[in-house]
C-alpha cells in the first residue's frame, strides 16, 4: 500500500499558471467585446417602446448574469493558481452549511426576481390584445415567400379556400373570388406600414412552420399551419427592414426574406391606393 | 419507490456490519465480502428483489409511454377545428374487458394457490388466465375486424387513429404477457420455487389489466 | 472464510469463444467498451460532420470532398444539420456518459459483480448499434438523409419527399433509429435504476455512493420516464407519414399548390411530445458529466466534495424540474403566452440548482492540493465551460429576451457550451481518469495535456463568438447567410470559427492515438494510481469478469474521505474497516 503521494508538488505551477491565465483571459476578451463591440456584435437600435423593454430586460440579465460569470470564472482561476499542489495538506472540510444556504437563497432571489422582472416586456404583446384602430395585415407563409394581404377599402378579409391555391396563376393564398369582401383584398410580397399605428398580423402558413421575425422590432413569431397567430407592434422610425424566417423550413429556408416598409401615414395611403388600383 | 429504497437501506446497514472489507492494497483473502452476499454465480448473484424492481420500474416506463398517448388524444380532440368524429367503440369491447378483469381475478387465485404450495391449483388457475387473455387478444383481432368491415380504418378520422393506436399498442403489451404467462404454464413447479417470477408476471398482468380499463373508460367517456 | 463455502467461491467463468467474449458479450465492461466505440465512432462521424457545415458557411461556392456533386447544396447542408444534432445527441453525448463509463463503472463503484440483468445490457446495446445503423443508413438512401434538423418538427417531417429531398426514406429511418434508441434507452435505464436500488454492496447506503452513481442513476430515471414519450410520439409520427393519419398534420395543407389530404392535427403537439423528451434529454447529457467531475475535482483536489449531500440533492432537483421546462424551447412556437411565462420562471429556478453545483465545485477545490494531472484538467475545464454555457441560458429562459435571441446563433452557442462541450469534457475526464482501470495502462500524460490545451482553447474560440453573431442578427439553419443585408459583415468571425473549428478537430486525433497507442504501450497502471478512495480502485485493473475477484466489498464510509486529519495517508478507500483504518493513523 502505498502510504503518500508520488512526486506530490512537481510539475502543478506550470499547468496552474496556465489554466489560472487562460480563464482569465476569456473573461477579459469576453468582458471587452461585450464593452467596446469591436466587430457587430449587438442587435441594430430598436424601433418599438417594447423593443426598448425587451433591451432593458436583456441589459439587466447580462448586468446580473456577467456579474456571476466574472466572479465565478474568476474565482475558479483564483482557486486554481492559490490551491495547487506546492507540498501543502488540503484542508479537510465537508461543507459549510451556512455557505450552502446563502448561495442558495441567493441564486433563487436572483434568477427569480430576473425571470419575474422579465414579465413586463412579454406581457406587452402578448398578453393584451391589439387596439380596435389597428392597422390588419394577414401575414401568409409558404415554402419559401412570405404573402402580406391587406383588407382593402371594405376592411374585411374575403374567404381562403385552400383547394384554390395556386401560386403559378396569381392566387398563392387561395383566395376565394365568389366571395366579394375579397375582390378588394391586396396581396404584396413584402409588408408597408404607418409610422405610429399600430399593426396587428395574423399570421398563418400553408404547408409547414415558419417564422416571422424582424430584428429592429425585438419581435419573433412561428406561423403554424392550422392556427392564425395575432401580434402587434408599433413602429415609430420610419425605415426599411429585413424580415426572417427563422424556422427550419425546408431547402430554401436561408433564402426566405422579405422587408418591411415602416412609411409615413401619407406614403401609406399612397401604397394602398397604388396596390389598390393595380389588384 | 421511495418505500422499498427505506427498507432496503436497513436491511444493508445491518448486515453492512457483519462482512469485513477487503483492504485496499491488495484483494487478497485479508477480508471477506458481506456476510449475505450471495456470490456471483449465475442468476444467483442477482438478488430475487431486483425483479421485482426491475418490472416496477419497467412499468413506470410503460406508463410513461402510455400516458404521452393519452395527453395527445386529449389534446388532439380538442383542438380547434380537430375534424372530429365522437366515435363508439365496437360492443365486443365491453366482454373483452369483462374477461380481462376476470383474468386478474383468477390470476390472483392461483397466486394465492401457489403460495400455499397447492401446485394443481396454481397450474389450473394459471392456465384459466391465459386461455382468457388469449380470449381477449381474439377478441381485439374481432373488433378490428368489425371496424373494418364498417369502413372506419386507422387514418379515417382522428378518433379512429387514436383507437388503433390505443389497442394496438396495449394488444402488443398484453401479447407480451400472454407469452409470460405461457412460459409460466410450461415451466417445471421446481423451477417456480421462489415465487419471482409468478410474482413479477402478475404484476405485469394486473396492471396491463387496470391500463385496459383506463383506456376503455377514456374511449368510452372522453370521446 | 466461512460465508464463501457454500458458494464455494462461485467465480463466473469467462466465455472462451471469441463471439461470446467480446461480441454478444453479458458482462457489462464489455458491453461498457462497447458502447464507448460506438460513441468514439459516431463522434467522428459527428465532427467531420460539423466541420463540413463551418467549412460550407465560409466557403459556400468551395468544392468539398465527401460531398456528392462536389458543391454543397442547401439540403445537403441542412441534411448535414439534421444528422450532426442527431448523431451527437443521441450517439454521442447519451451513449458515452451513460451507455459507455455508467455501464462499466456503476455496477463496480457500488461494489456489485455485474448489472442486474445482464441480458437486457447486452440487447440494449445492440438495439443501439441497430438504432446507429439506421441513421447511417439515412445518409445513402435515395433522397438522402433527412432535413428537418434534430428536432424534426412536423409538418415538415411529417409529409414525406413532398415538402423536400431527404423527407421521403432518409426521414422514415431517422424516425425509425430515434424509436429504436428510445427502446434501447429504456432497458438500459430500467437495468441501471435496478442495480443502484438492489445491488448495492453491504454498507454503501445511498449517501455513499460516489457523486458519479448518483448522476447515473438520476440519469436513468430522466431516461425512463423521457424516452417513452419520444418513442410514442416516433410512433404517431411514422403513422401520419406513412398510414395516413393526421395526429400532427392540419387541414388545408398546401405544398406546391398540391393540397394535401389531411385534417385538424397540431403540429404543436409534437414539439410538446418531443421536447418533453428533449428537455431531461440535454439533462441525461450532462448529469453523468457533473457526476464526473465532482468525483475527479475531489480526488485530484484530496479533499472531500463540498457539501456531498446538497451535490447529491441537487443533482436530483435539476432532474426533478428538468421534466417541467420544456415548454422554454416552444414560447415563440404558438403556444399560450401564459404557459410560456409560467415555463419561464420554473427554467429560470432550474439554475439555482446549477449555481449550487458550481459552487460547490470552485468550494471543493478551495483550500485543496490541486493536482493537475488531465482528468483533473478537463473537470476543470468542464467547470468554466458549464458555467459560461450555463449564465447564457438565463437570457434564452425569458420569453422576452428570446423575441430576439431565438434561432440565432445565441442558442446554438449556449448549448453547445453548455451540453455539448462541457459534456465532451466530462467524457474526456472519465476517459483519462478510468482508462488505467479498463485497459490496465496510463494514457500518456504529456499527450494528454496537449490535447487539452488545444481543446480547452478552442472550445472557447468556437463557441464564444457565435455568442455575438447570435446577437447581432445571425440566424442559425441558414445553408447560406450571406445573402441577408447583415451578414456580410459576420463572415470575418465565421471565418475565425471555422479555424478554431478545424485545428480544434485536428487535435482530436492526438486523444485518438494517445487512446490506442497506450492500449499497448502504455505505462502499467497498477490498482490505484490516481490515490482515489471509491471501489474500482481496489480491484485489478481490468478487473476480472466478476468485478472483484469473488472478494466483494463491504462499504464503511463515504466516497470521498481525502486527508482526513489525523492519518498519514491522505485518502482512505471505501472498504476499510474501521480497524484496518485504524493502523493509518
Amino acid at each position: 500500500m502505498r502510504l503518500s503521494n508520488r512526486n506530490s508538488s512537481s510539475g502543478s505551477a506550470a499547468p496552474a499558471a496556465m489554466l489560472a491565465a487562460l480563464i482569465v483571459i476569456m473573461v477579459a476578451a469576453t468582458v471587452y467585446v461585450f464593452a467596446a463591440n469591436p466587430f457587430p456584435s449587438r442587435p441594430p437600435a430598436a424601433i418599438t417602446s417594447v423593443g426598448l423593454l425587451v433591451d432593458h430586460q436583456y441589459f439587466l440579465t447580462l448586468c446580473v448574469t456577467g456579474t456571476v460569470f466574472i466572479l465565478s470564472q474568476l474565482g475558479l482561476a483564483y482557486a486554481i493558481w492559490r490551491f495547487r499542489d506546492r507540498g501543502q495538506a488540503a484542508h479537510f472540510t465537508r461543507g459549510n452549511n451556512t455557505m450552502e444556504m446563502i448561495w442558495t437563497t441567493a441564486t433563487i432571489v436572483l434568477f427569480l426576481g430576473l425571470g419575474l422582472m422579465g414579465r413586463k416586456a412579454w406581457a406587452e404583446v402578448r398578453f393584451t390584445p391589439a387596439e380596435a384602430n389597428a392597422v390588419q395585415v394577414e401575414v401568409t407563409t409558404n415554402q419559401f415567400v412570405f404573402n402580406f394581404r391587406y383588407p382593402g377599402p371594405d376592411g374585411q378579409f374575403g374567404r381562403l379556400d385552400p383547394t384554390q391555391v395556386s401560386a403559378s396563376t396569381g392566387n398563392p393564398l387561395g383566395l376565394d373570388p365568389k366571395d366579394p369582401a375579397g375582390k378588394d383584398d391586396i396581396v404584396v410580397p413584402t409588408l408597408t406600414v404607418p409610422v405610429d399605428h399600430q399593426i396587428e398580423l395574423l399570421i398563418r402558413s400553408q404547408d409547414v412552420i415558419h417564422n416571422f421575425y424582424v430584428r429592429e422590432l425585438r419581435l419573433q413569431q412561428d406561423a403554424v399551419p392550422g392556427m392564425v397567430i395575432p401580434i402587434h407592434f408599433t413602429a415609430n422610425q420610419i425605415g426599411h427592414y429585413e424580415i426572417m424566417c427563422t424556422q427550419l423550413c425546408g431547402l430554401g429556408h436561408y433564402r426566405m426574406r422579405s422587408f418591411l416598409d415602416v412609411v409615413s401615414e401619407a406614403d401609406y395611403q399612397n401604397f394602398l391606393k397604388q396596390q389598390g388600383a393595380s389588384q | 419507490m421511495p418505500g422499498s429504497t427505506v427498507t432496503d437501506e436497513v436491511e444493508l446497514i445491518g448486515t453492512g456490519r457483519g462482512g469485513g472489507g477487503g483492504s485496499s492494497g491488495d484483494s487478497g483473502n485479508s477480508g471477506g465480502g458481506g456476510d449475505d452476499w450471495k456470490g456471483p454465480s449465475g442468476s444467483a448473484r442477482v438478488p430475487q428483489r431486483a425483479y421485482v424492481t426491475g418490472m416496477t420500474i419497467a412499468l413506470a416506463g410503460i406508463l410513461m409511454f402510455f400516458m404521452a398517448l393519452v395527453s395527445a388524444y386529449i389534446v388532439r380532440k380538442d383542438m380547434p377545428n380537430s375534424a372530429w368524429v365522437p366515435f363508439n367503440v365496437p360492443r365486443i369491447l365491453w366482454l373483452n374487458t369483462l374477461i380481462l378483469i376476470a383474468s386478474s381475478f383468477t390470476l390472483a387465485r392461483s397466486r394465492s394457490r401457489f403460495l400455499a404450495n397447492d401446485s394443481a391449483g396454481f397450474r389450473h388457475w394459471w392456465g384459466v388466465t391465459t386461455i382468457l387473455g388469449i380470449f381477449f387478444l381474439a377478441g381485439q383481432v374481432i373488433a378490428w375486424r368489425q371496424l373494418a368491415a364498417a369502413g372506419v380504418f386507422l387514418s379515417t378520422n382522428p378518433a379512429s387513429s387514436f383507437f388503433y393506436v390505443f389497442t394496438a399498442a396495449h394488444g402488443l403489451h398484453l401479447l407480451g404477457g400472454v407469452l409470460a404467462l405461457l412460459f409460466i404454464a410450461f415451466r417445471p413447479t421446481h423451477r417456480l420455487t421462489k415465487g419471482t417470477a409468478t410474482e413479477v408476471v402478475s404484476m405485469y398482468w394486473h396492471f396491463m389489466d387496470g391500463l385496459w380499463v383506463f383506456l376503455f373508460l377514456l374511449l368510452l367517456l372522453g370521446r | 472464510m466461512s460465508s464463501h463455502a457454500h458458494t464455494g467461491h462461485a467465480v463466473v467463468v469467462e466465455p472462451s469463444g471469441f463471439i461470446r467474449k467480446y461480441i454478444f458479450s453479458i458482462d457489462h465492461k464489455v458491453i461498457g467498451i462497447q458502447y464507448f466505440l460506438l460513441a468514439l465512432t459516431a463522434v467522428c462521424v459527428g465532427i467531420v460532420l460539423s466541420l463540413l457545415m463551418r467549412f460550407h458557411l465560409v466557403y459556400p461556392g468551395a468544392h468539398l470532398p465527401l460531398v456528392s456533386g462536389g458543391i454543397m447544396t442547401p439540403e445537403q447542408y441542412l441534411a448535414l444539420v439534421t444528422m450532426h444534432g442527431t448523431i451527437m445527441v443521441f450517439f454521442v453525448l447519451t451513449t458515452a456518459p451513460q451507455g459507455g463509463f455508467g455501464n462499466y463503472f456503476l455496477p463496480i463503484q457500488i461494489g456489485a459483480p455485474d448489472m442486474a440483468f445482464p441480458r437486457l445490457n447486452m440487447l440494449s446495446f445492440w438495439v443501439t448499434f441497430l438504432a446507429f445503423v439506421a441513421i447511417i443508413a439515412a445518409f445513402v438512401v435515395p433522397g438522402g438523409a433527412p432535413i428537418s434538423g434534430w428536432t424534426g418538427y412536423t409538418p415538415l417531417s411529417g409529409m414525406g419527399e413532398v415538402t423536400g429531398p431527404g423527407e421521403g426514406m432518409g426521414q422514415t429511418l431517422w424516425i425509425v433509429s430515434i424509436s429504436l434508441f428510445c427502446l434501447a434507452s429504456l432497458l438500459g435505464a430500467l437495468n441501471f435504476i435496478a442495480t443502484t436500488i438492489d445491488l448495492r454492496a453491504p454498507g454503501m447506503t445511498l449517501f455513499r455512493m460516489p457523486l458519479t452513481v448518483w448522476g447515473w442513476f438520476v440519469t436513468a430515471i430522466l431516461g425512463l420516464l423521457a424516452f417513452g414519450v419520444l418513442l410514442a410520439g416516433g410512433i404517431l409520427l411514422l403513422l401520419d407519414r406513412s398510414a395516413g393519419t393526421s395526429f400532427f398534420l392540419p387541414a388545408g395543407l398546401v405544398v406546391n399548390d398540391q393540397l394535401q389530404p389531411h385534417s385538424g392535427g397540431s403540429p404543436l403537439l409534437w414539439q410538446h411530445l418531443f421536447w418533453f423528451f428533449g428537455h431531461p434529454e440535454v439533462y441525461i447529457a450532462i448529469l453523468p458529466g457533473m457526476g464526473v467531475a465532482s468525483h475527479v475535482l475531489s480526488t485530484f483536489s484530496r479533499k472531500p466534495v463540498f457539501g456531498y449531500r446538497a451535490m447529491a440533492m441537487a443533482l436530483c432537483a435539476i432532474g426533478f424540474l428538468g421534466f417541467m421546462v420544456w415548454g422554454h424551447h416552444m414560447f415563440l412556437s404558438g403556444m399560450s403566452p401564459y404557459s410560456g411565462f409560467a415555463f419561464s420562471v420554473l427554467t429560470m429556478s432550474i439554475g439555482v440548482p446549477s449555481a449550487i453545483k458550481t459552487f460547490n465545485w470552485i468550494g471543493t477545490l478551495w483550500g485543496g492540493k490541486i493536482q493537475f494531472k488531465s482528468p483533473m484538467l478537463f473537470a476543470l475545464g468542464f467547470v468554466s465551460l458549464f458555467v459560461s454555457g450555463g449564465l447564457s441560458g438565463l437570457f434564452l429562459a425569458q420569453p422576452a429576451v428570446d423575441n430576439m435571441l431565438h434561432a440565432t446563433y445565441y442558442v446554438v452557442a449556449h448549448f453547445h457550451l453548455v451540453m455539448g462541450v462541457a459534456a465532451i469534457f466530462g467524457i474526456f475526464s472519465a476517459t483519462y481518469f478510468w482508462f488505467p482501470k479498463m485497459f490496465g495502462r496510463m494514457m500518456s500524460e504529456p499527450l494528454a495535456k496537449i490535447h487539452f490545451w488545444f481543446t480547452f482553447v478552442g472550445a472557447y474560440c468556437i463557441f464564444m463568438p457565435m455568442h455575438f453573431v447570435g446577437l447581432a442578427g445571425g440566424i442559425r439553419r441558414y445553408a447560406d447567410a450571406t445573402g441577408t443585408t447583415y451578414a456580410g459583415v459576420l463572415q470575418p468571425v465565421h471565418m475565425f470559427m471555422t479555424y478554431a473549428a478545424f485545428i480544434t478537430g485536428a487535435a482530436q486525433l492526438i486523444f485518438l492515438f494517445n487512446f490506442f497507442w497506450s492500449l499497448k504501450h502504455g505505462a502499467i497502471a497498477g490498482k490505484n494510481p490516481w490515490n482515489a478512495t471509491t471501489l474500482e480502485w481496489i480491484t485489478d485493473s481490468p478487473p476480472p469478469i466478476d468485478n472483484f475477484g469473488g472478494d466483494y466489498p463491504s462499504v464503511y464510509r463515504g466516497p470521498y474521505e481525502f486527508s482526513v486529519p489525523g492519518y498519514r495517508q491522505d485518502f482512505i478507500p471505501q472498504n476499510l474497516t474501521p480497524e484496518q483504518a485504524a493502523l493509518l493513523k
